[in-house]
């Protein structure tokens, strides 16, 4: 059975249908890129499978791990393991990252009928996800992302990453604004984090992450549908080629 | 699209409203009340009835005589129909066979009260180290720890208590930082008050426990005027805490107390309240107008603090402020008010500096959601002689959701010219954005609304004695349940 299973997807937001009938299917242990130009419909695709109700879902399913995943809320589909990496993580002022890391941490085993952990157990986990992402444990004490750098925010999402486990992770544009030493820890933590029981979809505008974080599939999702799906090679070719091979109607046709 | 997402967003919002008020209960005790109406007599007779000394009936009626040449003041930013003061009754006991020799001579029915609120009167209480006095109606109905404390010579007790033990420091302090002139409703409380408690903290000692009092109004058409006094003399420091509750009632109940406080020199008082008198329902009927005078009074090296939660009441109008009379005194104003449905609020502080190198800090949070309107108001005055005086404000103002309302009105009048006086001010709006996120990390709306209204009011909860702030965090998740979908 496939991890996720998307059939035919529309969703709007406002009046403006984004995506228009797409199909993608993860399995555990895969790794797939959505790749396409900008206003493509990859941030939707990333938020509409969060749940944010600013998105309107108008058509197609969506089956996670046996189950329809358009009827759960966004905490239940974070409590049974969807992980969104925000391309924009938003600031929460006066929250410690320790404290919001533990509610979340707390509220998945919750989930899972285990016991809450208290502050202590928590710091001693901590340590080895933080060193995963080469963080200082200072960044516990302050607030969730509020003064952040950009490279910070990233690492401080692959952070909350690496503490919930998640099974399905979605990287929205995560290597965004990076600079190459970022880019690496980040990718690091997201291939340390890797396992047979675990899939991520990373959505991205470049090929650059690619070289970092290696993909079995990559898809080019162009006009709210992929078009076209293939090995990591594809990234590499998009790259060369630009995605007009892939999207003006010509080519389109042809491929 | 940003507009199509705020549309999203704030009709998403409009579904968190409203969880019943869980202190609404009415205790079913036999009580002394009187009939509704105010006049002379009515005051010789509160003052008769508590026994007092000719020094207080005159005060008191110097007060009435006041009251009657006062219009009640309508400067505020909130609104109420008339207030009808002949239709309130100005004193309600519970009834007692026998004045109280102990607690244990409390109406067992009483003290149930107090359990259903969570608060034992003794032994719990003592355990955890805070002495306790209770205010039922008008009248207190039983001090903890008292003998506890006076071994350090503290004395803690009912207003009333003091009046007859220690008239000689009633008459000193009384009406010395709130006099019974000061405006109409602080001089209606010191006409007819009928109850309250007195602090007396000695000469250079600090005092081992925190103080507590809970305020609670329980008969229907009762008006609730309780006086505090609080003297910490020279050197000394005390801790007190005050918290209020109020069962459901579809009338409006008027609460109009007088808190004073006296630092002498040195000393040091901080006074944090939990406010959580009953709010009126949703459409706004019924609920408590919170008419509130506190003030203190810093000497030398004194030192002031309020630290307020304000999640209650249908109308809440108050401003503790301090006085800064001596040189290097020190006052502090740390609040959280938080309104919902309904609710108004207009409150904030006054900060008089008029000793040289006075310092005062005002940090304010005010939080609104439903149709609520929260007003800060503040004055800071520097008078001529206050060299080197310093002031900061920070005014922060949270919206939650599109139809509530956020309104600053700080003044500012500086008379000396080496005075440093800062102010920062911002307005946010709780975000979808803030929420989803949250959520999408597996925490509820309304545990991602808690998280984030707590965070904005951090620097605030922080003033807090520990078992207080706690307490403040649960009431501000329960104020705004209901208020972001």
């Amino acid at each position: 059975m496939p991890l996720i299973e998307i059939k035919g997807l529309r969703a709007n937001v406002g009046d403006k249908e984004i995506l228009k009938g797409l199909d993608l299917t993860v399995n555990a242990g895969e790794i797939h890129a959505v790749m396409g130009p900008n206003g493509s419909g990859k941030s939707t695709l990333a938020q509409v499978l969060a749940g944010n109700p600013a998105y309107e879902v108008t058509g197609g399913s969506v089956t996670y791990d046996g189950q329809n995943l358009l009827e759960m809320e966004p905490e239940v589909r974070a409590q049974s393991g969807i992980f969104l990496a925000f391309q924009y993580p938003v600031e929460i002022p006066g929250v410690s990252n320790a404290y919001f890391l533990r509610a979340a941490y707390n509220e998945k085993l919750k989930a899972q009928g285990k016991e809450e952990v208290d502050p202590l157990e928590f710091a001693d986990l901590m340590d080895a996800k933080l060193a995963m992402v080469e963080m200082d444990s200072a960044m516990l004490t302050r607030s969730v992302n509020t003064g952040f750098s950009g490279g910070e925010k990233k690492r401080n999402e692959i952070l909350q990453m690496a503490v919930l486990e998640p099974r399905l992770a979605i990287l929205d544009e995560t290597d965004s604004g990076l600079d190459i030493d970022a880019l690496r820890i980040v990718a690091d933590g997201v291939n340390k984090l890797k396992r047979p029981d675990n899939a991520t979809i990373v959505v991205t505008h470049y090929q650059r992450l690619l070289n970092y974080i290696v993909p079995d599939f990559v898809h080019v999702l162009a006009n709210g549908r992929i078009l076209k799906s293939g090995g990591k090679e594809l990234a590499l070719e998009l790259e060369d080629k630009g995605y007009d091979w892939v999207t003006s109607p010509a080519t389109a046709g042809a491929a | 699209m940003r507009d199509y997402v705020e549309q999203r967003m704030s009709s998403s919002i409009e579904t968190l409203i409203s969880r019943e008020y869980q202190h609404g209960f009415v205790t079913d005790i036999e009580s002394d009340t009187f009939p509704a109406g105010l006049s002379e007599e009515v005051v010789r007779a509160i003052s008769a009835k508590k026994g007092e000394p000719a020094f207080m009936t005159e005060w008191r009626l110097k007060a009435y005589r006041r009251w009657l040449a006062m219009k009640e003041p309508h400067w505020p930013n909130v609104h109420y129909g008339p207030i009808d003061y002949q239709g309130i009754s100005y004193y309600s006991a519970p009834k007692t066979k026998t004045p109280l020799g102990s607690i244990d001579d409390v109406d067992p029915e009483l003290l149930k009260t107090y359990a259903k609120l969570g608060i034992p009167l003794y032994e719990q209480k003592m355990l955890a180290g805070v002495a306790v006095d209770a205010i039922f109606d008008s009248v207190s109905v039983g001090t903890t720890m008292r003998e506890e404390l006076s071994k350090y010579g503290i004395i803690f007790c009912s207003f009333g208590e003091a009046v007859r033990e220690h008239p000689e420091l009633v008459e000193k302090y009384l009406g010395s930082v709130v006099p019974y002139s000061d405006n109409f409703f602080a001089a209606l409380n010191s006409a007819v008050f009928s109850d309250g408690s007195f602090v007396y903290v000695p000469k250079g000692v600090r005092c081992p426990v925190e103080l507590s009092t809970y305020f609670r109004i329980n008969s229907a058409d009762t008006g609730q005027f309780e006086r505090t006094l609080i003297v910490a003399d020279e050197g000394a420091y005390v801790s007190y805490l005050e918290g209020c509750t109020a069962p459901k009632r579809d009338t409006n109940q008027l609460h109009a107390a007088v808190v004073e406080l006296v630092a002498l020199k040195g000393a040091t008082i901080k006074y944090s309240t939990v406010q959580n008198w009953y709010a009126g329902d949703k459409d706004g009927v019924g609920g408590i107008y919170n008419f509130v005078t506190k003030r203190g009074k810093a000497s030398e090296n004194a030192k002031i603090s309020w630290t307020q939660v304000e999640t209650g009441s249908a109308i809440t109008w108050k401003y503790p402020s301090v006085i800064l009379q001596g040189d290097n005194s020190v006052g502090e104003f740390y609040s959280v008010a938080v309104v919902n449905n309904k609710q108004q609020a207009d409150t904030g502080t006054k900060m008089i500096h008029i000793g040289k190198n006075t310092r005062s800090t005002i940090v304010s949070k005010g939080i609104s959601a439903g149709e609520g309107n929260n007003s800060y108001r503040g004055r800071v005055q520097v008078l001529p002689k206050a060299t080197g005086a310093r002031n900061y404000t920070q005014c922060d103002s949270m919206l939650v959701g599109n139809r509530c309302g956020a309104h600053t009105f700080p003044y500012v009048e500086v008379g000396n010219n080496s005075a440093i006086v800062e102010h920062e001010a911002s307005t946010s709006k709780i975000g979808e954005d803030q929420i989803f996120y949250l959520k999408q990390r597996g925490l509820s709306a309304e545990q991602a609304v808690s998280m984030i209204v707590s965070g904005f009011c951090k620097e605030v909860f922080k003033e807090l004695p520990m078992e207080f702030a706690l307490e403040a965090q649960a009431l501000l998740g329960i104020t705004l349940e209901g208020s972001v979908g």
